[in-house]
């Protein structure tokens, strides 16, 4: 079997339809048994498609409209079913030199715009090899019992990789001054809310619920706006939509597809913390 | 006998906001040595000039320069330690250590006076001369001497005093020239930005084997926009017409980036064309509508550029009204996401070309569409920056 001959799916997500255009017409050429599923124009979409999808390759432009790219795969590995294996996931981008030392250090592939083609298809070989590798892990005749593990490595890799991207500087948001208070609209009144007493923060569309023990608000922010100017020792984000504060966390308990459950004190509310922040719940 | 006046050390940098205690007393420790310098040179002079004995010359030279340096020195520090007390940071060293003409004649006085006496002193006690002090004279001669040897001592003080102011300034020009540098670098920067440039060379490279005469339109396209970037950062006017043009441009080139999720309008009516107006006045507004409006909307989004001859009120008269309006996501998203130096740098433009008389107001446009008596009507939401120019100033 010939390098191109290996089958596989792809599902592009890049706002500039020329581009797009581009990439479909140019991953056809060098590579003619990967077959586009989906080609489409932003990171929401993309996570969609994909999850519908299940394609074992995603390329993701890094800015797009609504969700970039990094919050694309964020959510891509948050919300991928335990069953299938995580897509291959490489990033496009135009210029930007923090993301570009950030994607080396964390191993990720990408891939420059202008696309040359030569470039191009090491990606493709970079990602023929890996599926390879992941095909024969997989074959019925490896030991059941160790088909499991192997998967699970490859995704942790794939956190790994995530984790790093996702803190380092030039991606990770700069700090901002810390809030002290949240100001919450409640009728014609303005709730003064101590950011101290928040148990947590959901997103919740374009808004944030801010849970305190009393009761709840809902502010007009996104959770990604806010997150610079919460104290990142006190305030922990478990999951892309949840912030909690780590003092309200009670317990945590990991579940076999790696989630941990938290529960907090004083509240009943249950929050899940993703595979992608699972690592900080360890006993000291 | 000489003074040796008080000085302080030239500062090359301009001004650093604090000096380090050690610096401080390097400063005044070399300010010591060059003033015992100072001595034997007078030493030496007086010898060759007058044939005075060299040896108790030289003690007595050394003696009283050391001693009016250090009470000179020392009441200048003081002075201006109490006469800048309340100082902030942004004041220059070289003024923190000056106190002033008014305070330095009395320190004059009285360190030359406190030097002689005690360096006179000191030389007696070292070489074991007896020398004519203030103290040991009639007051007359004593009165003349003090007044002989001020001369030098204000004028050397008056030395080292310009030569610090000078140094003062030019430090101060150098600094507003590398500032005036960066500015233009980053100006520049942001307006040759990177993304932008590899994304639309990314659709050039496409359209040429897509669409050639499209490829070469776009290509012209660029080609007039860098060059106008380029030639912006010189000063000089061009006319709205071409400021139009160059918008047309630079949205021609996003248009083929972003596809129909951009739609644009730029409306010049015939009688402003000539109009002179800075070059890319208007480009940082419409950057900031793309990059914080539309770009981040999924749906993209519509931009408007229009200009008008408007009264203003009654005491400025008429004013070319200059606005550009996207129907994006408004001021609300992007708190965070700017740095405000598109909005900045227009400020700067128009204060430094026309003072108070032009302006430029950034608004959020009501969500629920209240768009009321604005004539570019768009729909509901996005933000409306808006430039006057005084009329007369403009023609």
């Amino acid at each position: 079997m010939t390098t191109t001959a290996l089958r596989a799916t792809a599902v592009i997500a890049e706002d500039e339809p020329l581009l797009a255009a581009n990439l479909e017409a140019e991953l056809a050429r060098l590579w003619p048994a990967l077959r586009t599923v989906a080609n489409v124009r932003h990171g929401a979409s993309a996570v969609e498609h994909a999850l519908r999808l299940r394609p074992d390759v995603v390329f993701l432009d890094i800015r797009m409209p609504g969700m970039t790219g990094l919050e694309a795969a964020q959510a891509l590995t948050e919300d991928w079913p335990g069953d299938a294996p995580l897509p291959l996931i490489v990033f496009v981008t135009a210029y930007d030199q923090y993301a570009l030392q950030a994607f080396e250090r964390a191993a990720v592939d990408y891939v420059l715009k202008p696309v040359q083609p030569e470039r191009l298809m090491q990606t493709c070989a970079r990602v023929q090899a890996a599926l390879r590798l992941r095909a024969e892990r997989m074959t019925p005749s490896a030991p059941s019992s160790e088909a499991s593990p192997r998967l699970d490595s490859a995704l942790d890799r794939t956190l790994d990789q995530l984790r790093q991207l996702l803190a380092a500087p030039g991606i990770a948001p700069p700090a901002a001054p810390l809030l002290s208070v949240i100001q919450a609209s409640v009728g014609a009144a303005i709730h003064m809310v101590p950011v101290a007493d928040v148990l947590y923060f959901e997103a919740a569309d374009k808004y944030v619920r801010v849970i305190t023990l009393e009761r709840e608000y809902l502010i007009r922010t996104s959770l990604r706006e806010l997150l610079p100017q919460l104290d990142a020792q006190r305030f922990w984000q478990v999951h892309r939509g949840t912030v909690v504060r780590a003092d309200a966390i009670a317990t945590a308990v990991r579940d076999d597809t790696g989630k941990v459950a938290l529960t907090l004190r004083g509240n009943k509310d249950k929050l899940v913390a993703s595979r992608l922040y699972a690592h900080l719940f360890k006993a000291m | 006998m000489l003074v040796k006046a008080a000085t302080s050390t030239p500062t090359t940098a301009p001004a650093p906001a604090l000096v380090a205690p050690s610096q401080m007393a390097h400063a005044f420790a070399v300010r010591g040595l060059r003033s015992l310098v100072f001595g034997v040179v007078i030493a030496v002079c007086l010898t060759l000039a007058f044939g005075f004995p060299f040896y108790p010359t030289l003690v007595q030279s050394v003696c009283t320069a050391a001693c009016c340096w250090a009470s000179i020195d020392s009441g200048r520090l003081l002075a201006a330690r109490w006469v800048h007390r309340h100082a902030t940071s942004s004041t220059p060293d070289s003024q923190k250590r000056w106190p002033g003409w008014p305070w330095m004649v009395p320190i004059l006085i009285v360190g030359s006076i406190i030097g002689f006496s005690v360096g006179g002193a000191l030389a007696d006690w070292v070489g074991g001369t007896a020398t004519r002090g203030y103290l040991r004279g009639s007051w007359r001669q004593g009165v003349s001497l003090l007044v002989l040897s001020l001369i030098p001592g204000v004028v050397i003080t008056y030395w080292f005093y310009s030569r610090e102011t000078i140094a003062a300034k030019e430090a101060a020009v150098q600094t507003a020239q590398r500032q005036a540098a960066e500015h233009q670098l980053k100006l520049l920067e942001s307006q040759l930005e990177p993304h932008m440039l590899f994304n639309t060379l990314a659709n050039l490279r496409v359209l040429i084997g897509l669409d050639p005469p499209r490829a070469q339109a776009m290509l012209d396209q660029l080609i007039s926009f860098l060059r106008a970037t380029l030639a912006a950062s010189r000063a000089g006017q061009h006319p709205l017409a071409a400021e139009f043009a160059r918008l047309g441009d630079y949205l021609a080139l996003m248009q083929v980036r972003m596809g129909d999720r951009l739609q644009t309008r730029l409306d010049l009516p015939p009688e402003l064309a000539g109009v002179p107006v800075p070059p890319l006045l208007l480009q940082p507004l419409v950057e900031n509508c793309i990059k914080h409006g539309l770009e981040p909307k999924v749906a993209g989004g519509r931009i408007e550029v229009s200009a008008r001859l408007e009264a203003g009120p009654s005491a400025v008269g008429r004013q070319l009204v200059l606005r550009v309006r996207d129907s994006g996501g408004g001021l609300a998203g992007t708190a965070s996401g700017g740095t405000h130096f598109g909005m900045a740098q227009v400020r700067d433009r128009l204060a430094a070309l026309y003072g108070g008389s032009a302006s430029l107001t950034l608004v959020d446009l009501d969500p629920a569409g209240d768009t009321g008596a604005d004539p570019t009507a768009l729909g509901a939401g996005g933000t409306l920056a808006t430039i006057r120019l005084p009329w007369a100033t403009a023609t």
